[in-house]
Order: structure tokens, then sequence, then C-alpha cells
């Protein structure tokens, strides 16, 4: 509980953290806010030698209507996220979820950059961005560039960042308020999910997005395709937990889980009227 | 006007909101060290080596010390009852047995310097089989003391009656877990250290007995009791688990004796997790018979409990379980064996009710199972059972003799409250329609044990010159609210406002006697104390009235109101509290003061009835509580706002038990839940607002009419939430689902249910 000894900046710019990341490579780790690598340093899970805060950025704090889509800075706490007027009205199901992270506390601190960042199968936000068809936006020593999030998470706890990139935004397109569902089981509300699941409608259709139920955030093909074919709620959230590899636990073993999904995934698509 | 009863607002509460309290880690020790343990990471193993060198040429460490250095004795057995063969060194050599156990003591300039320097130490093992389960240590296949020859290291058998229910129509048993649980006071474990420049041990620990850590220092340390000095500052919580000593205190203390240096330790959560003890952990095996119309006849309670490693106050915690057997109920035959065993995990302690709600979640659970049995409201059942107001004094089966009582009446307000007809009519709704969301309704009537052990208490009064009174006591409050009470039984008898009333405890110089706070012994022997002490020093000063008026003695009077004496029928001429004071400086030299050692005068047996309404969601298993109704009867209530506290923060513990908490280790031994994301402490958002109401039946055993409340919140939420959650169930073919009744447990129950009566109807 007590961490290794560390090196500690404060970045007063995106550039100059994206320079510090280039100079110290894998020594280094962005500090956001912190609630998710410091519980790893202070169990010495994570010993990095430097850490680059960017908590101080706060022009990287915002939620923006951007026409299509609703544009969120990395550094937007998710209580921020939670209560922002523009997110309840663009991208209402962002904002609910971020409303449901956690506690109080966490969500004060954390941020949604450091939440997609981290590579979480068992957080909510990646889920929901998947459904949604979000992008990222990353910034290195060459520029900026975008990363779809059905790229993004790549593996347990590894996301498509290069070791000198920063995220510096989550673009979403928009969605209409009470055109989604999301479900999520914890045995106490700051818990993190035993499973969630989100379904969100579109012009283009429903995305179906789970919560760890495997090393990654997963988009539900199989049912997003079914009600495509016209299938019912009933009938397409069967189809839930196909091709998932959820870890067991004692919250939840590998059949409770996919159980789980199921039940869920057919209470979130039941609210976007299938 | 009495001010005893009324809803004084706690006067400790200033200081907490707004400058906070300050606990053993915020003292100023200038100079002071600090000490790490390096722990155990294998449950059971041979210590091959210990390489401290690295750590000890670490910058900034001072010195490393393992058990040799210390040159200790081990622990002593508890009160000398359990396996002589099992007792814990200071540190382990030798063997380790259990993940947390403390193995070598690093002493450093910082409290990071001691946890980088503790990754350094290396520490060879030798694996040996692991045994974390009571019932497969019972077998005795796996030791943990192969010189013991047994894991076995307390039992109580009185013996076993064979015919014990041969009258009974009906007979169900059972096999229920009473689960491990971690007793999580928000401050961990924490002490600092100091010798004096007069060379006494000065020691500050975050306690629920300060008296008995001076003991053990002086003990342990071979020190005599003047020159040891112990302090509680603010103590952040200790649910029984800080009411015993630790070897690191031990450890502490004898760094500082032998280093000349102030040390101090803190522990970590994931420390405490593993390090402080856990409670409950019992195997339980009930059986329970009666006739077909509702009168339980027999009943018998096999425990077996898990200790963890060393036998501790765990071990013989049993006892109490024993006492409580056969609960609020006349039930004409009971018996209760248990045996304790070791296993390779933490030492389990006194926690909240320790003994006692083990013994309530059996009967209780049985009552709701016989109640099924033979198709009975278990509220009717239970109205059948209960002892009747008129029959106490009570002694049951197991010779407990139980004070008073009006246990009908608890019961019946407790379902008034909650509108039994009501819920149960929703409840058959909803199976009807098939429901979701299934509504589950449960009960328990209880009566527990406080003041249990036989301690008595110390109190003092003493009137100041100034007229402001100094209360000293033996308890030692952490968060129950002695100094707002014992002001109000003190205002009570004196007349003196509470303002001007100062209550000092947990220093060892100042209190000189006390056995301190636990087993909800506190009102009814400490408080006790301190309302003699007070009428006692009423009679010194009439004494000394009597001779500035120049009257009979007897004609002196207090009048409350004026907080002054007078002679009978002259109330013109008085004497303040601080004339008085002031007299006995000038006649003996000394202050007014009355200092009493009362003798406990025994047991006393709260009781009543709480109800829970929760609500199960069948697809995912995920229980919900909707209402927590809590009638309680503490006896004589002296603050009621005091006594709610007690009860919410009880019921929270209890719900916590029945629904979600468990320390969970795997089969190699490693703890699962050392941290609190892991271990499902509670919060407020997975409770209800609570219902509660006091019966109040004063008892007769003490002067104050006043009964314990500290655990009986405890003791009576969690059977009421676990037979609602299995209530719930019941009409899907579910006869029990052990607790802690997690999402995943109740879907499981559900679906082997489901399994067999699919298997009937095919078969
Ligand atoms: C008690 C508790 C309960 C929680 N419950 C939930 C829950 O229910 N659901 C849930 O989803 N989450 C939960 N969380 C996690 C919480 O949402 C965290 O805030 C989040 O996971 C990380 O965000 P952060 O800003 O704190 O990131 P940090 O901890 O600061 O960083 C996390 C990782 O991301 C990297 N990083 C941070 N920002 C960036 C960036 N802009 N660009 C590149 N890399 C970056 C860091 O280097 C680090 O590796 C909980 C946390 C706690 C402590």
């Amino acid at each position: 509980m007590i961490p290794a000894s560390f090196d500690y900046v404060r970045a007063a710019t995106v550039e100059e953290a994206i320079d510090l990341l280039v100079q110290h490579g894998d020594d280094a780790k962005l500090l956001a806010g912190g609630h998710s690598l410091l519980p790893l340093m202070k169990m010495r899970l994570a010993q990095p030698a430097l850490l680059v805060d960017i908590a101080p950025l706060r022009a990287l704090s915002y939620v923006r209507d951007e026409h299509d889509h609703v544009a969120v800075g990395a550094l937007t706490r998710h209580h921020d996220l939670a209560n922002s007027p523009v997110a309840i009205s663009g991208a209402s199901v962002l904002a609910h979820v971020a409303g449901q992270i956690g506690d109080p506390q966490v969500r004060h601190r954390g941020t949604i950059g450091g939440s997609i960042a981290h590579g979480d199968p068992a957080s909510d936000l990646p889920a929901v961005l998947l459904a949604l068809g979000a992008t990222m936006v990353a910034q290195g020593p060459t520029g900026r560039r975008e990363i779809s999030a059905a790229d993004f998470f790549v593996s347990f706890f590894e996301v498509a960042l290069a070791p000198d990139e920063v995220l510096v935004e989550v673009r979403v397109p928009k969605s209409s308020p009470g055109q989604w569902g999301f479900e999520k089981l914890t045995k106490r509300a700051q818990d993190w999910a035993i499973v969630g699941a989100v379904a969100v409608r579109s012009s283009s259709g429903v995305g179906v997005g789970l919560i760890n139920m495997g090393p990654v955030p997963l988009r539900a093909s199989g049912v997003e395709a079914a009600i495509a074919s016209g299938k019912d709620a009933k009938e397409a959230a069967e189809l839930a937990s196909e091709g998932t590899e959820p870890s067991a636990d004692f919250n939840g073993s590998l059949e409770y889980r996919q159980h789980v999904a199921r039940v869920l995934v057919r209470r979130a698509l039941e609210k976007v009227g299938v | 006007m009495s001010i005893l009863g009324n809803r004084v607002l706690r006067r400790e509460d200033p200081k907490f909101l707004t400058v906070g309290g300050t606990y053993v880690a915020d003292l100023e020790l200038p100079g002071s060290v600090h000490v790490t343990f390096v722990r155990s990471n294998m449950a059971h193993a041979k210590i091959v080596s210990v390489d401290s060198s690295r750590a000890k040429a670490m910058p900034g460490v001072i010195d490393v010390f393992s058990n040799d250095d210390l040159g200790l004795a081990n622990f002593p057995t508890i009160m000398e009852m359990t396996n002589a063969a099992m007792t814990p060194p200071m540190l382990a050599s030798g063997t380790v047995r259990f993940v947390g156990e403390p193995i070598v003591v690093i002493v450093a300039e910082t409290r990071e310097a001691a946890a980088d320097a503790a990754e350094l130490v290396v520490i060879d093992y030798e694996p040996l089989p692991v045994v974390i389960d009571p019932v497969e240590a019972r077998k005795d296949e796996i030791l943990l003391f192969p010189e013991a020859g047994t894991n076995v290291a307390f039992t109580l058998d009185f013996g076993g009656d064979d015919t014990l229910f041969d009258a009974c129509e009906v007979v169900v048993e059972l096999t229920l877990a009473n689960q491990r649980v971690a007793p999580c006071p928000l401050e961990g474990r924490s002490a600092a250290a100091h010798m004096t420049a007069d060379g006494r041990l000065e020691f500050s620990s975050a306690t629920q007995a300060p008296h008995g850590v001076r003991d053990a220092l002086v003990s342990f340390l071979g020190l005599e009791p003047e020159q040891v000095h112990v302090v509680t500052p603010d103590v952040g919580g200790g649910f029984g688990a800080k009411a015993s000593v630790y070897q690191e205190d031990i450890v502490v203390g004898w760094c500082a004796l032998r280093l000349g240096r102030p040390v101090r330790w803190t522990e970590t959560r994931s420390e405490s997790m593993v390090g402080l003890g856990h409670g409950r952990a019992q195997v339980q095996h009930a059986r329970i018979g009666g006739t077909r119309d509702g009168i339980v006849q027999a009943y018998r309670l096999d425990v077996l409990q898990d200790s963890g490693a060393y036998p501790g106050f765990g071990a013989v915690l049993p006892f109490m379980t024993r006492t409580m057997t056969s609960g609020p109920y006349k039930i004409a035959r009971a018996e209760c064996a248990s045996v304790s065993v070791v296993t390779n995990s933490t030492t389990t302690t006194a926690y909240r009710g320790a003994g006692r709600p083990e013994a309530t979640a059996a009967i209780e659970r049985m009552m709701d199972v016989f109640a099924r049995e033979i198709e009975m409201d278990p509220a009717e059942l239970r109205r059948r059972n209960l002892i009747s107001k008129d029959e106490f004094p009570y002694t049951t089966p197991v010779e407990t003799v139980y004070d008073v009582g009006d246990y009908h009446r608890a019961l019946d307000l407790a379902l008034e409250v909650a509108d039994y007809e009501q819920l149960r009519t929703e409840q058959s709704r909803r199976r009807l329609s098939g429901d979701v969301r299934q509504l589950g309704i449960g009960l328990s009537c209880y009566v527990e044990i406080t003041n249990g052990l036989p301690d008595g208490e110390f109190g003092a009064v003493e009137i100041r010159p100034d007229g402001k009174v100094i209360v000293r006591t033996g308890t030692s409050p952490h968060g129950q609210g002695h100094v707002t009470a014992w002001s109000m039984l003190v205002a009570e008898q004196l007349g003196i406002a509470i303002e001007d009333i100062e209550v000092i405890y947990g220093d060892t110089d100042v209190v000189p006697r006390g056995a301190g706070t636990m087993g909800s012994r506190s009102l009814q022997i400490g408080g006790a104390a301190v309302n003699q002490a007070a009428l006692d020093v009423i009679e010194k000063a009439k004494d000394l009235a009597a001779d500035l008026f120049e009257a009979d003695r007897g004609d002196v009077v207090l009048d409350k109101a004026s907080a002054s004496f007078h002679v009978v029928g002259s109330p013109a001429v008085s004497h303040s509290w601080a004339e008085l004071a002031a007299a006995a400086l000038a006649k003996d030299g000394g202050p007014l003061f009355a200092e009493v050692d009362l003798a406990s005068p025994g047991p006393t047996f709260p009781f009543g009835t709480h109800v829970s309404v929760v609500e199960v969601d069948t697809e995912t298993g995920k229980v919900t509580v909707l209402r927590h109704i809590a009638v309680d009867d503490a006896g004589r209530i002296v603050n009621p706002l005091l006594a709610e506290g007690q009860v919410h923060g009880g019921i929270a513990q209890g719900v916590a038990q029945a629904l979600l908490e468990e320390v969970v280790y795997d089969l190699d031994g490693n703890p699962l839940t050392s941290t609190l994301a892991d271990y499902s402490f509670i919060s407020a958002a997975e409770l209800p607002s609570y219902e509660t109401r006091f019966t109040e039946t004063p008892t007769p055993v003490n002067a104050l009419g006043a009964k314990g409340i500290g655990e009986s919140g405890t003791i009576g939420s969690t059977p009421a939430v676990h037979n609602a959650v299995c209530d719930a169930l019941a009409h899907l073919g579910v006869r029990h689902v052990d607790m802690p009744t997690t999402p995943m447990r109740v879907w499981s129950a559900i679906e082997e249910a489901a399994a067999r009566t699919n298997a009937k109807g095919q078969g």
C-alpha cells in the first residue's frame, strides 16, 4: 500500500507530456485521475520511474457539440461528463453511464481518457464507446490520428496507443435520448460490473456492447445481426454470450457470467424497443 | 425533569466534524522511526532461511530483527483453555502458518524506506500442505502443529442425549455456513512507543482495552506496571478485533526499548485485512424437532469453529454460542457442542456479537426451515414458542438464566410496523404473477447476552474547586459516545450541567484500572460504576455540608435544579458544589471525590425482533434490501440517539454478512479478499433507511436498568435478511442458500432447484 519511489512532473502542455514520454520511454507513465494507476502503484504492481501528471491540463476537459458528434476531452472527469448538458442531450447514454461509475469520489477524479487508455475490460465506458461506434483521437510526436473504438481495445489492459501518445479526445456520434439501455450487475453500488450490457439505437441499427465478458470490451455482433434480421429481444439476446470468454472468479463463474450477459442484453434491448 | 432518555447530541462530534480526530498515526513524535513487518506470502511452509542483509544495508534502515533477536516468549493460550501446543511466537520462527504472519520486523527512518526494504528481505520457504477448510482440518490429515498431533484447539462437549428427538413428530436438519468475515474498522491497527526521560515506556495504541495492552507489555517485556503508560488517542472503531493485544504491539514496544528512539507502526489496509483478527467462521450443523402444530421440542447445534492459524479469542467463542443455543424460545431440550480447529488462515477473534450472532443465525434459520416443513407461517411459529414475559428469570436447557424480557411484545410491534399481513399479500401477488422480482420477508427474534464476562469496572467522580466535574472511567470508547452518556448520568445525579463535566478515559496513568469496551458491557457496568461514584460523591458532599450548616446530616438535601445543598426547609441558605469542593480541600487537603470498583452484577439479555423485506431478481440472483424493521429492547435507554447509532451501525454490518461480506481463500491459502475492492464492505448505497423502535423492559440486574445495545443490531439483522432471501425463493423449491447470498449463489440455488423439479417431473 506504499508505492515504490518515483519522480513526478506536472506537464504544462500536451506537447510537453509527449516530449517526456519520448524521452523516458517505458519508464514514464501518464497520470490522469489516478484512480486506476495509483492503486496499482500502491500494491507495487506498477512501478513507473516517472509520473507525468496531465490532470492539470484543464484545456482537455470539455464536452462540445460538434454537429454530428459530441467531442469529449480526454481529461473530462466522469462527474463532469455525467452532468454536461451537451452530453445529456447528444450522448445521453454516455452521460448516464459516467454517472454510474464507482462512487462520487471516483467520479470526481477519474477521467474518460484514463478509463479508456487503461484498457480494463471491466470498465464501463469502453463498451459504451464500442456500441456507439466512437472514435478516439490520439496525439503523438508527429501529430494527431484517429482510431476507431473497434480497433482501440487490443487485449487485456492493452490499447492501440503508442507509448509516446496521449489520448486527447473521444468523438461520439450523436444519439437520441431514450434510445438506449444500460444494465450493470454489481454486488455493491461502487463495484465494477460483474457483467454489464449496453444497447444503443441509431440510424444504422442497434449497437450492443458487453462489459467484463472477455479480455477486452466486446461488441455483441451476433445480437446486432439478429436484430437486423428482425429477431425480437429475447431471441437476439440468446446470442449475447456467443464467443465470449469471461474470466471466472468468486463473483461469477463463466457459466454465470454468460447467463447474466444474456439477461442484461435482453433487458437493454427491451429498453430500446427491440 | 430528567435528562436521561433524551436525545442529547453527542459531545464528541463537534471535534470530529470540524478539525477531525487525532489517531495514533497523527501523533507528533519527533525523531520517531517506523516499523514495517515482512509477512509470509505462503499459507503453510517451513522457513528454510531468511536473508535480511540487503534490507539492512538500505539507506534509511536502522535495523532488522527476527524472532531470535527478540528473545520473547510465545503468546499464551487464551484463558488457558486452548491447546497449549499451539501458541504463536512474536514473529514466525521455523514455520509459517498463514499468509500475513509477521516474520521479520524492519525499523527505518521513514515508512517508505521500511516498505522498500521489506521488498529486499529474501525468505526461502519449503512449502507444506495447506488446509483452509475447517471440515478438512478436523480430519487431522494435514497438521499445523505436528507436535500437538491434532488440529483441535478447543472443545465443548457436555455429552448428548440419544433420545433428544424421540418425541418429535417432525425433525429437520441443515448444515449452515456462518462465514468468515473481516471486522474492517476504518482505522487499522496502530501503535507508537517511546521511552520518557524518567525511563518509562509510553505506548499509544488504537485499542479497545488500554489496561490490557499495559498488562501485556508489562508481562512480555519484563517491566514493572509503573514503568508502562498506555494511552489511547481517538480510536477509529474496533468491533472486538481491537480488544486483544497483537504480537505486533509487543514488538513495537520491544523496538522502542531496544533502540531508545520513538517507534511507530500503522498497518496498511492490505495488512489489516490479513493481520487483524477475523470474525465468525463457523460451520454449523443444526437439528430441530417438534410437533406438527408448531411446538418446538428439541434442538441440537454442533459447531465447528475455524480458529485460524493460532487459537485466539475466536477459538473459545463457541462458548458464547452455546450460552445462547436455544435463543428466545422455550425449547424443552437443547444441546450444543463444539470443536475448534486450526487452519492456515488468519486467526479469528471477537467480532461484533462474538459467538452470539452465530447462535442466533442457526436457531433463526432453523425456525424458518421448521415452519416451512410444517407449513406454518414463520411469525406464528415464533409466537407459539417464545418465552412468555411472566416466565422470567428463565433458565434454558444449557443453564443460561435470562434476566427479563417481553419477547412477544417486540415481535408484535415489529410485525405491526412492517405491516406483515400486507407484505405477505404482496408476496403472494408476485408469486402468482411469476414476477421476475420476488419479495422475501424474513424474521429474526433474538436474545443475546451482554456484559457476559466477569470483569467489574472502575469509575470515579471528582468535583473541582471551580464546580466543574472530572469523570474517570475504565471503559475505552471508540465511537460509542461514552463522553455524552456518562456526562448525562453524572449530570442527572449531581444537577451539574453536562458542559461542566469532563470525561477522561484511555490513559492508564489517570485511570488506574479498567477492562475496556467490548461485549456491549460499557453502560451497564462502566456507566453504572460512574453513576455509583456520583451517588457516593453526593454522600461525601452531604457530610461536608452538614458541617458547614452545623446541621444534622440527615437534613441536608441536594437541590438538583440549583446544583446546591441546603438544609431541608431552608433553601435560602445554600452551598454550591464549588463551595463544598473548597470545603473538602480545607478539611482534608484533598479533592471532593469518590471512586468505585463496581463488581459485575452479572450479564443481561437484550432482545428484539427484526423484520427484513428484500427483493430478489430471480434472473440475476441480485438481492436488494427494501426495508429493515428493528425492534430492540436494551432495557432502559439513557440516550436514544446513541442507542440508535449503535443499532444503525450494527444493522449495516449484519446485513453485510447476510448479503455480501466473506473472506475468501484459494486452495493454496492465498487470501482473495485483502483489499476493499475485493472484500465487499457494505456502504450506505446498499442499505435502506431503517425503521427502528425500542421497547424498554428495564433489567433488575443493575441500578440503571440498562442492557447492552452495541451488538444487537448485528445479531438481530443477519438472520432476518438471510431468512428473507431464502423466503423469496421458497416457492421456487429452494430450501436454503448459504451466506453471503451473493448474486451468483442465489442464482445457482434457483437453477439447482429448477433442475431438481424438472428431474422429478420427468421421473
Ligand atoms: C473504488 C473504485 C471504483 C471504480 N469503479 C469503476 C466502475 O464501476 N466502472 C468503471 O468503469 N471504472 C471504475 N473505476 C475506475 C475509474 O473509472 C478510473 O477513473 C478509470 O479507470 C481511470 O481513469 P483515471 O483518470 O483515474 O486514470 P489513471 O489512473 O490516471 O490512469 C490510468 C491509465 O491510463 C493512462 N492514461 C490516463 N490518461 C491518459 C491519456 N489521456 N492518454 C493516454 N494514457 C492515459 C495512465 O497512464 C494509466 O496507465 C473505479 C475506480 C475506483 C478506485
